[in-house]
């Protein structure tokens, strides 16, 4: 589904980034862990084509995504609050990004009924604008929001941070869930070892932009990410 | 907005100098300060009415002090100090000290003009500080108004002689120069009730407090008729009313409807073509400039969702070129009434409106591209000079000054119809072009998109 070759990023003399080669498959739930710094949300902003890659490109279900945009209809995101547009509320967002996506009201309303338990009754009907909602609630509304029009690559920067513990609980649930669907490819990105080794087949970590670890989940993947960060 | 305030305080510098001889001229029988002392009494009014719609007390940035080794009375001293340092404050300043400086010229005693400009700067800040006492009330801003209009009404209909009795209040202050007392003891009493009040407040769920209000949505489905716009569409009329900056623009463009009337009502300007189209282009594309200029710096703070997401930038654009369109043509259905100022300045306002519509509007949307400049929506957009560039300067010259040099020397070769109506050609040829100018204004985007991305996510720029 997404090939990375020969990607690389350099501001000024600095690399931030440099991948010789990455293949995701479709339907695989794929995992970056990494500090800060390691390059993550750049490889994500690479993969949106909002920077320009320094050498090489990313093809994403054979598109190229720096030359077509044809990528963007069977992709989407939520990298941080700046995908939000703040003077909205919840349910305007949801509509609006369902426009673009060609789902109606009531596709959207469909969709929305499914994560009612997520929502937690903190964001639909609460008249408030999306720039007055808590980290977290904006957080979850960024989070459903990707999932509008069935995408066939959802890809998440950081979810968990900021959510609280049965929230978090409940988003491994829902990942897992879209996961599970042969068609849809999820890339998460976290801080936190456990959920990202809870909810996914296949974890790359990367050190000061390059891969360092690709790992197929498994019993010992934890304790092997532990050790590498630990030590 | 940057070009607006630095105009706007031009204008008010350029009033401060020419009052002595404005009001020389149209009350010959009083002296100015008589005279001007009589009207002050409203410009008070505008002024607090101005700031309470526009000023607020900037107390967030003052989170990080709250748990940090310094008193809480010098906390509120800093935030009421620096307060005094806001843009507002330099309105009287602006005009009044090019008229005092007019006066003493005239011959006018130093030490009374000089104590006078201190007694209007107290007053100054004293609505400064009454501003952030009466903000916390809704109802304080009824009463205002309903006072000056009571007091407007009372002395219109010789009543009560409103002016009479505060025009000698206004003219002790200059008068007896040992009055400058009573509006320096004004404010600090009002500065003692801000203080007091403030640092009884000073706590998150007070004074510190992020108000969020209820949402009231609309639907907004009659924008449904514009079809694959309508969603780009709503997000713009969204954009517009939800957030103070944007908000203040529509006010701004509206208000300067009646910036004919300086002009039209003077005969200097009668005979002046080229001020009429000045005029012509500023009236009916002040919204144009005001908004158009920032598109799409107004998106600054999702542009990377909004670059991600399966968004045709060509509705996108389409639906900005529509809400301008509308602003013009309304703007102009306001300027018909100027008609009364003879038929010509109809004629010109309308070439005007077109050579907007067809010319003006690309070449915004055009300069758009190259605006990186981030803008934070829910700042005041007083005194805020974020987004601006030297871009928006270079702007003013296709948009506002060849159409003022085509029009005048046609108008001086020929004849007004002709001037006219190569204008009004011209802005035809936009519109009929406007397919084409806006498919290349959309690749110009495209191509810029990584540099706009990279812009808008720096903040404080």
């Amino acid at each position: 589904m997404i090939k990375v070759d020969d990607l690389s990023k350099k501001y000024g003399a600095q690399t931030v980034l440099s991948i010789e080669s990455l293949e995701i498959p479709k339907g695989q739930s794929f995992g970056l862990v990494g500090n800060n710094g390691a390059g993550k949300t750049t490889l994500f902003s690479l993969l949106l084509d909002l920077i320009q890659p320094t050498t090489g490109h990313i093809v994403n279900n054979e598109v190229q995504v720096n030359q077509s945009e044809a990528w963007k209809p069977f992709t989407s995101a939520f990298i941080d609050e700046t995908f939000l547009i703040g003077y909205l509320t919840p349910e305007e967002y949801f509509y609006f990004i369902g426009e673009l996506r060609a789902r109606n009201k009531a596709d959207v309303d469909t969709l929305l009924a499914q994560f009612q338990d997520f929502f937690h009754g903190e964001i639909l009907g609460q008249k408030k604008y999306l720039r007055d909602l808590s980290k977290g609630n904006q957080k979850k509304v960024g989070i459903v929001a990707s999932f509008i029009g069935n995408p066939e690559v959802v890809i998440l920067d950081e979810p968990f941070a900021n959510l609280d513990p049965t929230t978090q609980i409940r988003l491994k649930g829902i990942i897992k869930d879209l996961a599970a669907k042969e068609e849809v490819t999820v890339l998460v990105s976290s801080h936190d070892l456990m959920h990202v080794t809870d909810v996914c087949e296949r974890i790359v970590v990367l050190n000061k932009g390059e891969v360092v670890k690709d790992i197929k989940t498994s019993e010992e993947t934890l304790k092997e990410l532990e050790a590498f960060f630990g030590g | 907005m940057g070009f607006m305030m630095l105009y706007l305080l031009a204008s008010l510098a350029m009033m401060g100098g020419f009052l002595y001889l404005i009001l020389r001229k149209l009350v010959p029988n009083e002296g100015p300060m008589w005279v001007l002392s009589q009207y002050l009494i409203f410009w008070i009014i505008g002024e607090l009415m101005l700031r309470y719609f526009m000023q607020k007390l900037p107390v967030m940035d003052i989170k990080p002090m709250l748990i940090n080794n310094i008193k809480k009375s010098k906390i509120v001293n800093y935030i009421l100090g620096r307060s005094a340092f806001s843009g507002f404050n330099m309105l009287s300043l602006v005009c009044f000290f090019p008229f005092s400086v007019v006066l003493i010229s005239n011959g006018y005693p130093v030490l009374n003009v000089l104590l006078w400009l201190v007694a209007m700067i107290s007053i100054a800040l004293c609505l400064n500080y009454v501003n952030f006492i009466i903000n916390k009330s809704d109802k304080a801003l009824a009463v205002i108004l309903g006072v000056a209009i009571i007091l407007y009404g009372l002395d219109y209909f010789d009543v009560l002689p409103v002016m009479a009795f505060f025009g000698p209040v206004f003219h002790a202050l200059y008068a007896y120069p040992i009055t400058v007392l009573i509006p320096i003891g004004f404010l600090v009493v009002v500065y003692a009730i801000n203080f007091k009040y403030l640092k009884r407040v000073l706590y998150l769920d007070s004074a510190l407090k992020v108000e969020s209000k209820v949402v009231e949505t609309s639907e907004l489905a009659w924008t449904k008729r514009f079809g694959d716009m309508a969603p780009f569409l709503q997000l713009d009329l969204r954009l517009i009313w939800r957030n103070k900056r944007t908000k203040a623009q529509v006010f701004i463009s509206l208000l300067f409807v009646f910036y004919g009337l300086i002009f039209y009502t003077q005969e200097i300007y009668a005979n002046m073509v080229f001020m009429h189209v000045f005029l012509g282009i500023f009236m009916t594309g002040i919204f144009l400039s005001n908004f158009g200029q920032f598109i799409p710096a107004w998106d600054s703070a999702y542009y990377s969702m909004m670059m991600s997401q399966n968004i045709p930038l060509r509705k996108y654009l389409e639906s900005k070129a529509l809400l301008i369109t509308v602003s013009v043509v309304a703007m102009f259905l306001l300027t018909i009434p100027y008609v009364y100022f003879g038929w010509n300045i109809l004629v010109v306002n309308i070439a005007c409106a077109i050579y907007n519509l067809g010319v003006n509007v690309p070449v915004i949307l055009y300069f758009g591209s190259f605006n990186k400049k981030r803008i934070e929506l829910d700042k005041s957009p007083f005194g805020n000079m974020q987004g601006t560039s030297a871009t928006q300067f270079l702007i003013m010259l296709p948009v506002l000054v060849v159409p003022m040099v085509i029009f005048s020397v046609l108008n001086l070769l020929i004849g007004l119809e002709i001037a006219a109506g190569v204008i009004i050609v011209m802005g035809v040829i936009g519109l009929v072009l406007r397919n084409k100018l806006l498919d290349a204004i959309t690749d110009q985007y495209r191509k810029k998109k990584y540099g706009m991305v990279a812009g808008f996510k720096e903040k404080n720029s």
